[in-house]
Protein backbone atom coordinates (compact mmCIF):
# COMPACT_ATOMS: atom_id res chain seq x y z
CA UNK A 1 0.00 0.00 0.00
CA UNK A 2 1.11 3.59 -1.09
CA UNK A 3 2.16 5.62 1.96
CA UNK A 4 -0.39 7.88 3.32
CA UNK A 5 -0.51 11.31 5.58
CA UNK A 6 -2.51 11.18 8.89
CA UNK A 7 -2.87 14.39 11.07
CA UNK A 8 -3.17 13.54 14.66
CA UNK A 9 -5.83 16.33 16.31
CA UNK A 10 -5.80 16.57 20.41
CA UNK A 11 -9.99 16.08 20.01
CA UNK A 12 -12.81 14.99 17.92
CA UNK A 13 -13.71 18.32 17.91
CA UNK A 14 -10.13 19.33 16.87
CA UNK A 15 -10.42 16.68 13.83
CA UNK A 16 -13.83 17.78 12.54
CA UNK A 17 -12.81 21.63 12.37
CA UNK A 18 -9.49 20.24 10.43
CA UNK A 19 -11.63 18.03 8.16
CA UNK A 20 -14.22 21.80 7.91
CA UNK A 21 -10.56 23.25 6.99
CA UNK A 22 -9.40 20.83 4.85
CA UNK A 23 -12.16 20.15 2.97
CA UNK A 24 -13.41 23.67 1.86
CA UNK A 25 -9.88 23.86 0.04
CA UNK A 26 -10.74 21.03 -1.68
CA UNK A 27 -8.24 18.84 0.02
CA UNK A 28 -9.11 15.33 0.08
CA UNK A 29 -9.08 13.50 3.73
CA UNK A 30 -10.95 10.86 5.58
CA UNK A 31 -11.88 10.64 8.68
CA UNK A 32 -10.02 7.16 10.93
CA UNK A 33 -9.89 5.90 13.99
CA UNK A 34 -6.60 7.05 15.54
CA UNK A 35 -3.87 4.87 13.92
CA UNK A 36 -2.69 2.61 17.14
CA UNK A 37 1.14 2.82 15.84
CA UNK A 38 0.41 6.71 16.22
CA UNK A 39 -1.48 6.97 19.44
CA UNK A 40 -2.76 5.05 21.75
CA UNK A 41 -5.63 7.47 21.45
CA UNK A 42 -9.60 5.99 21.02
CA UNK A 43 -10.26 9.50 18.88
CA UNK A 44 -10.54 10.27 15.46
CA UNK A 45 -7.63 11.39 12.97
CA UNK A 46 -7.58 12.43 9.37
CA UNK A 47 -6.06 10.94 6.70
CA UNK A 48 -4.82 12.46 3.25
CA UNK A 49 -2.27 12.20 0.48
CA UNK A 50 0.96 12.82 2.08
CA UNK A 51 1.91 14.31 -1.31
CA UNK A 52 -0.27 17.57 0.29
CA UNK A 53 1.36 17.32 3.48
CA UNK A 54 3.00 21.28 3.31
CA UNK A 55 -0.36 22.41 1.91
CA UNK A 56 -2.37 20.67 4.61
CA UNK A 57 0.07 21.89 7.49
CA UNK A 58 -0.45 25.57 5.58
CA UNK A 59 -3.90 25.01 5.86
CA UNK A 60 -4.51 24.13 9.42
CA UNK A 61 -2.31 26.91 10.12
CA UNK A 62 -3.51 29.59 8.70
CA UNK A 63 -7.20 28.63 10.05
CA UNK A 64 -5.49 28.19 13.80
CA UNK A 65 -6.00 24.70 14.29
CA UNK A 66 -3.36 23.96 16.91
CA UNK A 67 -1.50 20.93 17.85
CA UNK A 68 -2.13 19.71 14.94
CA UNK A 69 0.71 16.62 14.19
CA UNK A 70 1.20 15.50 11.06
CA UNK A 71 2.34 11.61 10.31
CA UNK A 72 3.50 9.16 7.19
CA UNK A 73 2.64 6.08 7.63
CA UNK B 1 -54.76 27.26 25.48
CA UNK B 2 -52.62 29.81 25.87
CA UNK B 3 -49.15 28.56 26.56
CA UNK B 4 -47.58 32.01 28.43
CA UNK B 5 -44.62 30.29 29.94
CA UNK B 6 -41.66 30.42 27.78
CA UNK B 7 -39.80 32.49 30.11
CA UNK B 8 -39.58 28.73 32.12
CA UNK B 9 -39.30 26.48 28.76
CA UNK B 10 -40.38 27.57 25.53
CA UNK B 11 -43.26 25.72 23.63
CA UNK B 12 -44.06 24.67 20.76
CA UNK B 13 -41.15 23.38 20.04
CA UNK B 14 -40.56 23.83 15.67
CA UNK B 15 -41.03 20.73 14.23
CA UNK B 16 -37.78 20.57 12.63
CA UNK B 17 -36.45 20.57 15.99
CA UNK B 18 -38.40 17.12 17.23
CA UNK B 19 -37.16 15.74 13.53
CA UNK B 20 -33.56 16.76 14.04
CA UNK B 21 -33.87 14.50 17.30
CA UNK B 22 -35.11 11.39 15.37
CA UNK B 23 -32.51 11.58 12.62
CA UNK B 24 -29.88 11.82 15.03
CA UNK B 25 -30.88 9.01 16.58
CA UNK B 26 -31.86 6.98 13.51
CA UNK B 27 -28.55 8.45 11.59
CA UNK B 28 -25.85 9.48 13.42
CA UNK B 29 -26.54 7.46 16.99
CA UNK B 30 -22.88 5.92 17.83
CA UNK B 31 -20.61 7.73 20.24
CA UNK B 32 -18.87 10.75 18.67
CA UNK B 33 -15.28 11.03 19.57
CA UNK B 34 -14.47 7.51 20.86
CA UNK B 35 -15.06 5.02 17.69
CA UNK B 36 -13.73 5.69 14.17
CA UNK B 37 -17.03 3.81 12.72
CA UNK B 38 -19.52 6.02 10.58
CA UNK B 39 -22.10 6.38 13.00
CA UNK B 40 -19.68 7.37 15.95
CA UNK B 41 -17.65 10.45 12.86
CA UNK B 42 -21.28 11.02 12.43
CA UNK B 43 -22.55 12.13 15.46
CA UNK B 44 -19.20 13.94 16.13
CA UNK B 45 -19.98 15.92 13.05
CA UNK B 46 -23.62 17.01 14.07
CA UNK B 47 -21.56 18.06 17.43
CA UNK B 48 -19.23 20.16 15.84
CA UNK B 49 -22.07 21.96 13.53
CA UNK B 50 -23.91 22.63 16.41
CA UNK B 51 -20.62 24.63 17.99
CA UNK B 52 -20.67 26.23 14.96
CA UNK B 53 -23.96 27.39 14.80
CA UNK B 54 -24.19 28.56 18.56
CA UNK B 55 -20.71 30.53 17.35
CA UNK B 56 -22.60 32.26 14.46
CA UNK B 57 -25.53 33.14 16.59
CA UNK B 58 -23.58 34.22 20.03
CA UNK B 59 -20.56 35.75 18.17
CA UNK B 60 -18.45 33.52 19.74
CA UNK B 61 -14.61 33.27 18.13
CA UNK B 62 -13.44 29.76 18.48
CA UNK B 63 -15.89 26.91 18.65
CA UNK B 64 -14.03 24.62 20.40
CA UNK B 65 -14.09 26.77 23.55
CA UNK B 66 -17.67 26.08 23.52
CA UNK B 67 -18.59 23.56 26.17
CA UNK B 68 -21.68 21.66 26.11
CA UNK B 69 -23.59 21.43 29.27
CA UNK B 70 -27.04 19.98 30.79
CA UNK B 71 -28.28 23.42 31.46
CA UNK B 72 -27.51 26.75 32.19
CA UNK B 73 -27.44 26.17 35.96
CA UNK B 74 -24.55 23.28 35.17
CA UNK B 75 -23.01 25.86 33.11
CA UNK B 76 -22.88 28.30 36.02
CA UNK B 77 -21.62 25.92 38.15
CA UNK B 78 -19.03 24.98 35.73
CA UNK B 79 -17.66 28.73 35.87
CA UNK B 80 -17.95 29.39 39.34
CA UNK B 81 -16.67 26.20 40.56
CA UNK B 82 -13.73 26.20 38.42
CA UNK B 83 -13.07 29.15 38.80
CA UNK B 84 -13.72 30.67 41.77
CA UNK B 85 -10.36 29.78 45.23
CA UNK B 86 -10.74 30.87 48.74
CA UNK B 87 -10.05 34.48 49.06
CA UNK B 88 -11.68 35.67 46.06
CA UNK B 89 -13.97 38.17 45.90
CA UNK B 90 -17.41 37.96 43.30
CA UNK B 91 -19.55 40.31 42.76
CA UNK B 92 -23.18 39.81 41.46
CA UNK B 93 -26.31 41.59 41.86
CA UNK B 94 -29.61 41.83 43.76
CA UNK B 95 -31.59 40.41 40.22
CA UNK B 96 -29.73 36.51 40.29
CA UNK B 97 -31.74 33.66 39.91
CA UNK B 98 -30.83 30.79 42.18
CA UNK B 99 -28.49 29.35 39.11
CA UNK B 100 -26.01 31.90 40.70
CA UNK B 101 -26.98 32.57 44.26
CA UNK B 102 -27.05 28.84 45.71
CA UNK B 103 -23.65 28.03 44.29
CA UNK B 104 -22.31 31.39 45.48
CA UNK B 105 -23.76 30.47 48.85
CA UNK B 106 -22.10 27.31 49.32
CA UNK B 107 -18.86 28.95 47.88
CA UNK B 108 -19.36 31.55 50.60
CA UNK B 109 -18.76 28.94 53.24
CA UNK B 110 -15.48 27.62 51.58
CA UNK B 111 -13.99 31.18 51.99
CA UNK B 112 -14.98 33.05 48.69
CA UNK B 113 -16.19 36.63 49.50
CA UNK B 114 -20.05 37.64 48.05
CA UNK B 115 -20.92 41.00 47.26
CA UNK B 116 -24.11 41.73 45.81
CA UNK B 117 -24.95 44.85 43.92
CA UNK B 118 -28.66 46.12 44.79
CA UNK B 119 -30.70 47.14 42.43
CA UNK B 120 -33.23 49.57 41.57
CA UNK B 121 -36.99 48.65 42.08
CA UNK B 122 -37.39 47.69 38.71
CA UNK B 123 -34.65 45.75 38.50
CA UNK B 124 -32.27 47.72 36.45
CA UNK B 125 -28.42 48.42 37.37
CA UNK B 126 -26.57 51.70 37.65
CA UNK B 127 -23.51 50.94 36.47
CA UNK B 128 -21.83 53.37 39.27
CA UNK B 129 -22.92 51.33 41.89
CA UNK B 130 -20.85 48.20 40.46
CA UNK B 131 -18.02 50.10 39.68
CA UNK B 132 -17.81 51.09 43.39
CA UNK B 133 -18.90 47.49 44.15
CA UNK B 134 -15.53 46.10 42.17
CA UNK B 135 -13.31 49.12 43.22
CA UNK B 136 -12.08 47.08 45.97
CA UNK B 137 -10.98 44.23 43.51
CA UNK B 138 -12.86 41.16 42.46
CA UNK B 139 -11.95 38.18 40.70
CA UNK B 140 -15.49 37.52 38.90
CA UNK B 141 -18.20 39.57 38.01
CA UNK B 142 -21.15 37.62 37.66
CA UNK B 143 -24.50 39.20 36.16
CA UNK B 144 -27.90 38.19 35.01
CA UNK B 145 -27.88 39.31 30.81
CA UNK B 146 -32.13 40.02 31.58
CA UNK B 147 -33.82 38.99 34.88
CA UNK B 148 -36.71 35.74 34.81
CA UNK B 149 -39.58 37.76 36.85
CA UNK B 150 -39.37 41.12 35.31
CA UNK B 151 -37.46 40.80 32.11
CA UNK B 152 -35.35 43.57 32.75
CA UNK B 153 -32.00 43.44 30.52
CA UNK B 154 -28.31 44.63 32.47
CA UNK B 155 -25.74 46.63 30.49
CA UNK B 156 -23.18 44.07 29.75
CA UNK B 157 -20.80 45.44 27.51
CA UNK B 158 -20.56 48.52 30.31
CA UNK B 159 -20.50 45.93 33.11
CA UNK B 160 -17.52 44.42 30.96
CA UNK B 161 -15.61 46.84 30.94
CA UNK B 162 -16.07 47.86 34.48
CA UNK B 163 -14.98 44.20 35.59
CA UNK B 164 -12.07 44.63 32.89
CA UNK B 165 -10.62 47.30 34.53
CA UNK B 166 -10.77 46.44 38.17
CA UNK B 167 -9.28 43.03 36.47
CA UNK B 168 -11.80 40.91 37.10
CA UNK B 169 -13.46 38.83 34.43
CA UNK B 170 -17.34 38.41 33.92
CA UNK B 171 -19.76 35.58 33.79
CA UNK B 172 -22.95 36.09 31.55
CA UNK B 173 -25.97 34.37 32.82
CA UNK B 174 -27.71 33.98 29.20
CA UNK B 175 -30.73 32.23 30.36
CA UNK B 176 -33.29 34.25 28.80
CA UNK B 177 -31.31 36.27 26.39
CA UNK B 178 -30.14 33.58 24.11
CA UNK B 179 -31.88 34.05 21.02
CA UNK B 180 -34.28 36.97 22.03
CA UNK B 181 -31.61 39.21 22.50
CA UNK B 182 -28.67 39.88 20.27
CA UNK B 183 -25.56 38.66 21.78
CA UNK B 184 -22.31 39.14 20.99
CA UNK B 185 -19.29 37.75 23.21
CA UNK B 186 -16.67 39.15 21.75
CA UNK B 187 -17.84 43.08 20.90
CA UNK B 188 -19.71 43.06 24.18
CA UNK B 189 -16.33 41.64 26.44
CA UNK B 190 -17.68 38.44 27.93
CA UNK B 191 -15.47 35.87 29.27
CA UNK B 192 -18.16 33.77 30.59
CA UNK B 193 -21.22 32.61 28.78
CA UNK B 194 -23.89 30.49 30.23
CA UNK B 195 -26.50 29.76 28.45
CA UNK B 196 -29.47 27.50 27.97
CA UNK B 197 -30.64 25.23 24.64
CA UNK B 198 -34.43 24.83 25.40
CA UNK B 199 -35.74 28.43 26.35
CA UNK B 200 -35.55 31.09 23.14
CA UNK B 201 -33.17 28.87 21.50
CA UNK B 202 -36.32 26.62 20.54
CA UNK B 203 -34.10 23.13 21.56
CA UNK B 204 -34.91 20.37 24.05
CA UNK B 205 -34.84 20.07 27.50
CA UNK B 206 -31.37 18.63 28.94
CA UNK B 207 -28.90 21.06 27.09
CA UNK B 208 -27.15 24.07 27.66
CA UNK B 209 -23.56 25.26 27.58
CA UNK B 210 -20.78 27.57 28.23
CA UNK B 211 -18.72 29.83 26.18
CA UNK B 212 -15.48 30.54 27.40
CA UNK B 213 -13.16 33.62 25.79
CA UNK B 214 -9.86 34.06 25.61
CA UNK B 215 -9.14 36.03 28.65
CA UNK B 216 -10.16 32.81 30.61
CA UNK B 217 -6.82 30.82 31.09
CA UNK B 218 -8.52 27.14 31.24
CA UNK B 219 -5.12 25.66 32.85
CA UNK B 220 -6.38 27.28 35.92
CA UNK B 221 -10.22 26.18 35.27
CA UNK B 222 -10.94 23.09 37.19
CA UNK B 223 -13.69 20.90 35.29
CA UNK B 224 -17.06 19.92 37.47
CA UNK B 225 -16.29 16.28 36.61
CA UNK B 226 -13.57 14.23 35.62
CA UNK B 227 -14.00 10.91 33.25
CA UNK B 228 -13.50 9.94 29.39
CA UNK B 229 -13.75 12.25 26.90
CA UNK B 230 -12.48 9.64 23.80
CA UNK B 231 -9.26 11.51 23.70
CA UNK B 232 -6.03 10.80 25.28
CA UNK B 233 -6.87 7.47 26.38
CA UNK B 234 -3.47 6.63 27.64
CA UNK B 235 -3.68 8.73 30.63
CA UNK B 236 -5.65 8.83 33.41
CA UNK B 237 -5.31 12.20 34.33
CA UNK B 238 -7.90 14.85 32.71
CA UNK B 239 -6.69 16.24 29.58
CA UNK B 240 -6.60 19.74 29.13
CA UNK B 241 -7.51 20.72 25.83
CA UNK B 242 -10.97 21.96 24.94
CA UNK B 243 -14.20 21.26 24.73
CA UNK B 244 -13.04 17.85 26.00
CA UNK B 245 -11.79 18.96 29.36
CA UNK B 246 -15.37 19.99 30.76
CA UNK B 247 -17.00 17.16 28.70
CA UNK B 248 -16.75 14.05 30.56
CA UNK B 249 -18.76 11.38 30.12
CA UNK B 250 -21.26 10.41 26.82
CA UNK B 251 -22.67 13.91 25.44
CA UNK B 252 -26.39 14.40 25.36
CA UNK B 253 -26.37 14.08 20.83
CA UNK B 254 -29.55 14.04 20.53
CA UNK B 255 -30.35 17.25 22.42
CA UNK B 256 -27.23 18.46 20.72
CA UNK B 257 -29.29 17.76 17.64
CA UNK B 258 -32.26 19.34 18.37
CA UNK B 259 -30.34 22.43 19.90
CA UNK B 260 -28.77 22.55 16.24
CA UNK B 261 -32.19 23.03 14.49
CA UNK B 262 -33.21 25.05 16.78
CA UNK B 263 -30.68 27.36 16.56
CA UNK B 264 -30.85 27.21 12.94
CA UNK B 265 -34.94 28.04 13.78
CA UNK B 266 -33.60 31.02 15.22
CA UNK B 267 -31.07 32.38 12.47
CA UNK B 268 -33.33 31.59 9.88
CA UNK B 269 -36.67 33.87 11.58
CA UNK B 270 -34.10 36.31 12.07
CA UNK B 271 -33.06 37.76 15.65
CA UNK B 272 -34.46 41.36 14.81
CA UNK B 273 -37.66 39.83 13.67
CA UNK B 274 -37.62 37.66 16.96
CA UNK B 275 -37.38 40.49 19.07
CA UNK B 276 -39.65 43.06 17.12
CA UNK B 277 -42.33 40.83 17.65
CA UNK B 278 -41.77 40.22 21.32
CA UNK B 279 -41.33 43.35 22.28
CA UNK B 280 -44.71 44.61 20.09
CA UNK B 281 -46.23 41.72 22.51
CA UNK B 282 -44.91 42.84 25.82
CA UNK B 283 -45.94 46.36 25.08
CA UNK B 284 -49.55 45.41 24.65
CA UNK B 285 -49.12 43.44 28.02
CA UNK B 286 -47.99 46.82 30.02
CA UNK B 287 -50.35 48.92 27.96
CA UNK B 288 -53.28 46.45 28.85
CA UNK B 289 -52.52 45.25 32.20
CA UNK B 290 -52.17 48.96 33.40
CA UNK B 291 -55.68 49.31 32.43
CA UNK B 292 -56.99 46.94 34.91
CA UNK B 293 -57.80 48.31 38.19
CA UNK B 294 -55.74 46.77 41.42
CA UNK B 295 -53.43 44.83 38.91
CA UNK B 296 -49.46 46.11 39.94
CA UNK B 297 -46.59 45.68 37.18
CA UNK B 298 -43.33 45.29 37.67
CA UNK B 299 -40.47 45.66 35.51
CA UNK B 300 -39.42 48.56 33.04
CA UNK B 301 -42.55 50.37 31.31
CA UNK B 302 -40.28 50.58 28.05
CA UNK B 303 -40.36 47.19 26.41
CA UNK B 304 -37.03 47.34 24.94
CA UNK B 305 -35.28 47.59 28.02
CA UNK B 306 -36.75 44.19 29.04
CA UNK B 307 -37.26 40.63 27.28
CA UNK B 308 -40.87 39.00 26.90
CA UNK B 309 -41.34 38.57 30.59
CA UNK B 310 -44.43 40.16 32.23
CA UNK B 311 -44.74 39.88 36.28
CA UNK B 312 -47.84 41.40 37.73
CA UNK B 313 -49.52 41.07 41.30
CA UNK B 314 -53.53 41.58 42.19
CA UNK B 315 -54.35 43.85 45.23
CA UNK B 316 -55.69 41.72 47.72
CA UNK B 317 -55.42 38.34 45.71
CA UNK B 318 -53.06 35.66 46.17
CA UNK B 319 -50.94 34.53 42.82
CA UNK B 320 -51.51 31.43 43.08
CA UNK B 321 -55.46 31.86 42.68
CA UNK B 322 -54.87 34.04 39.61
CA UNK B 323 -52.79 31.67 38.00
CA UNK B 324 -55.33 28.86 38.93
CA UNK B 325 -57.87 30.50 37.56
CA UNK B 326 -56.31 31.57 34.32
CA UNK B 327 -55.62 27.96 33.44
CA UNK B 328 -58.93 26.73 34.51
CA UNK B 329 -61.27 30.08 33.15
CA UNK B 330 -58.97 31.55 30.27
CA UNK B 331 -56.48 28.53 29.36
CA UNK B 332 -53.75 30.35 30.01
CA UNK B 333 -50.75 28.60 31.26
CA UNK B 334 -48.87 30.57 33.10
CA UNK B 335 -46.39 30.73 36.17
CA UNK B 336 -47.11 31.75 39.68
CA UNK B 337 -44.96 32.54 42.95
CA UNK B 338 -41.02 33.35 43.61
CA UNK B 339 -39.08 31.37 40.23
CA UNK B 340 -36.42 30.47 42.04
CA UNK B 341 -35.34 34.07 42.43
CA UNK B 342 -35.57 35.05 45.93
CA UNK B 343 -33.37 37.84 45.19
CA UNK B 344 -35.10 40.01 42.51
CA UNK B 345 -38.25 39.57 44.78
CA UNK B 346 -36.67 40.87 47.30
CA UNK B 347 -35.99 43.68 45.00
CA UNK B 348 -39.27 44.21 43.68
CA UNK B 349 -40.60 43.96 47.27
CA UNK B 350 -42.76 41.31 46.06
CA UNK B 351 -41.55 38.58 48.77
CA UNK B 352 -42.26 35.83 49.56
CA UNK B 353 -45.75 35.83 48.38
CA UNK B 354 -43.97 36.39 44.55
CA UNK B 355 -45.31 37.37 41.46
CA UNK B 356 -48.26 35.85 38.14
CA UNK B 357 -45.53 35.44 35.37
CA UNK B 358 -46.67 35.93 31.23
CA UNK B 359 -43.92 34.86 29.23
CA UNK B 360 -44.74 34.98 25.55
CA UNK B 361 -42.47 33.86 22.80
CA UNK B 362 -42.10 33.66 18.99
CA UNK B 363 -45.44 31.40 18.78
CA UNK B 364 -47.68 33.94 20.48
CA UNK B 365 -49.62 36.28 18.57
CA UNK B 366 -51.27 39.51 19.09
CA UNK B 367 -54.72 37.49 19.06
CA UNK B 368 -53.45 35.31 21.70
CA UNK B 369 -52.72 38.54 23.91
CA UNK B 370 -55.81 40.23 23.66
CA UNK B 371 -57.39 37.41 24.78
CA UNK B 372 -55.49 37.14 27.70
CA UNK B 373 -55.88 40.73 28.55
CA UNK B 374 -59.92 40.41 28.74
CA UNK B 375 -59.36 37.04 30.56
CA UNK B 376 -57.37 38.35 33.36
CA UNK B 377 -59.64 41.70 33.68
CA UNK B 378 -62.53 38.89 34.39
CA UNK B 379 -60.26 37.18 36.55
CA UNK B 380 -59.25 40.16 38.79
CA UNK B 381 -62.83 41.87 38.88
CA UNK B 382 -64.04 38.75 40.72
Amino acid sequence: MNSFGVVLLPTASAAMRAAKVLGSASVRCTLIPTPRELSKDCGLALRFDWAQAERVRALLLGAGVQNAELHCL
Amino acid sequence: MIYLDNAATSWPKPPEVVQSMTDFLRHAGGNPGRSGHRLSIEAARVMYDVRESIAELLGAPDPLRIVFTQNVTHAINTALLGILRPGDRVVTTSIEHNAVMRPLRALEKEGIRVTVVPCAPDGSLDPADMEAAVAAGARLVVINHASNVTGTLLPVPEVARIAHRAGALLLVDAAQTAGVVPIDVESSGIDLLAFTGHKGLYGPPGIGGLIIGDRVDVREMEPLLRGGTGSNSEREEQPGDLPDKFESGTPNGPGIAGLGAGIRFVLNQGLDAIRAHEVGLTRMLIEGLSEVPGVHTYGPSDPWRRTAVMSFTVRGRHVSEIGMRLEEEVGILCRVGLHCAPAMHRTLGTFPEGTVRLAPGIFTTAGDIEVALSGIKRVVRG
